[in-house]
């Protein structure tokens, strides 16, 4: 079972800077653990070791965020294809600095 | 009535319109599906943030952050800044923006029309270098007033204030509420009324999904999650590529004469996923979406003629939502 799975620019030194790498399983957290042994370090980046989702990870299947499908356990299917996306707010940029400027202050 | 005092009186009260031919077909005798589109670009300087605006202001006004003559910071990418230069014009304070200088050119004049000063921080350098200009700034004026849109409460009270309740009046039968996910004001203000009356409504998140570029982040450490943001208010969350963003912001135009900004386009994209999924289960739905501004700015983009990949590549590298 062939899945679909992006990788953002700053976890590609765990996939040989692949943009796209496939991987197999019938839930996240199974497809995650089969990429792991392909691309070790991968899975550690994205789940904290208490079993979640790391908090600035965002991983959609289909474009659908999978914290409102059942998170680690969110079933996939073949041709499913899977985004790993670091958190970040729309509108980036005004956030980054927001959030430096109030950090700055405190 | 649609007489008002003055400028800043005119907030909000936007219309619902209803999409009857962007609306998914149901099969005859089924409960019908229907789209509306809540206009927020009728707002005093054309955008959603018009609201937020104003009430930031207004609370830090009533808690005596803000004095006149005040000088207001803001970081921001384009319309909290629009908005806020005009209320900071009419209610007497300075503004200051720093944002990136991959925005459109509009947004540029139009701030500089507004009357507030801009600082340009590098786009090369992605959200770190914006970081490293904020702090600089920060640290040079320590008297400069920043209402932080990400994590004011004001912002998200805005929408629980009033286009909660312009909802609900104007589309009781409501089903499911979609909208941006920026500094999540929209949703969470708006979502939490919604929740509170109306048994069983879906809260849909749409967020752009950008270039890498947008994405400059060292480390997966260095994640940002706005402190408005409460998961527990949402139902579902969409990332929308910028290929389906321009392909719907196209057809809003194309098909129901509705002259959006892109962040609409993603909206939309999310709102019809959830319509279709409801005409497949045979449900009821009345899907209200937020149109936060019109396309005026981003014609410069160049992003509304030509095909989509070459729309897609006009874009790459910017913040078009």
């Amino acid at each position: 079972m062939a899945i679909e799975v992006r990788i953002p620019t700053i976890l590609r030194n765990y996939t040989g800077n692949a943009k796209v790498v496939e991987g197999s399983g019938d839930t996240l957290s199974e497809l995650l653990s089969d990429l792991d042994s392909r691309h070790s370090g991968l899975r550690g980046r994205l789940v904290t070791e208490e079993g979640g989702l790391h908090r600035f990870v965002n991983v959609y299947v289909n474009d659908e965020d999978v914290r409102f499908l059942g998170a680690l356990d969110t079933k996939l299917s073949d041709g499913d294809t899977v985004t790993i996306l670091p958190a970040v707010a729309g509108g980036a940029f005004g956030f980054a600095a927001a959030a430096a400027i109030l950090g700055n202050r405190l | 009535m649609a007489r008002y005092d003055s400028l800043l009186d005119a907030c909000g009260g936007t219309p619902l319109v209803g999409l009857p031919r962007l609306s998914p077909v149901v099969p005859e005798g089924a409960p019908p599906v229907r789209l509306w589109a809540k206009l927020e670009d009728r707002n005093p300087t054309g955008s959603v943030k018009d609201r937020a605006a104003l009430f930031m202001v207004r609370a830090a006004e009533e808690s005596g952050r803000l004095r006149p003559g005040d000088t207001i910071l803001e970081p921001t990418s384009g319309n909290t800044g629009i908005s806020l230069a005009m209320v900071a014009k009419l209610r007497g304070y300075r503004l200051v923006c720093v944002m990136p200088e991959n925005v459109s050119t509009e947004r540029v004049q139009l701030l500089r029309m507004y009357g507030a000063e801009i600082i340009f921080s590098p786009a090369a350098g992605g959200s770190n270098q914006a970081v490293a200009t904020a702090k600089q700034i920060s640290a040079e004026h320590p008297d400069w007033v920043m209402l932080f849109q990400y994590g004011n409460e004001a912002n998200a009270r805005a929408h629980y204030e009033t286009t909660g309740p312009e909802l609900l009046r104007d589309l009781p039968s409501v089903t499911h509420f979609v909208a941006g996910l920026g500094t999540t004001g929209t949703l969470m203000g708006t979502g939490r009324y919604l929740r509170e009356k109306v048994e069983g409504i879906e809260i849909v998140a749409a967020e752009p999904r950008y270039g890498e570029l947008v994405y400059g982040l060292r480390n997966i450490d260095e994640g940002y999650v706005p402190e408005l943001y409460d998961a527990t208010v949402l139902t579902r969350r969409f990332s929308v590529g910028t290929r389906d963003a321009v392909l719907r912001t196209r057809q809003l135009v194309e098909v129901e004469g509705l002259f959006v900004g892109f962040s609409t386009g993603a909206v939309l994209h999310a709102a019809l996923a959830v319509a279709h999924e409801a005409v497949k289960a045979g449900r009821r739905a009345d899907v209200a979406f937020v149109v936060a501004d019109a396309g005026w700015k981003y014609l410069s983009t160049g992003a509304y003629g030509g095909t989509l990949s070459d729309a897609e590549e006009a874009l790459e590298g910017q913040l078009w939502a």
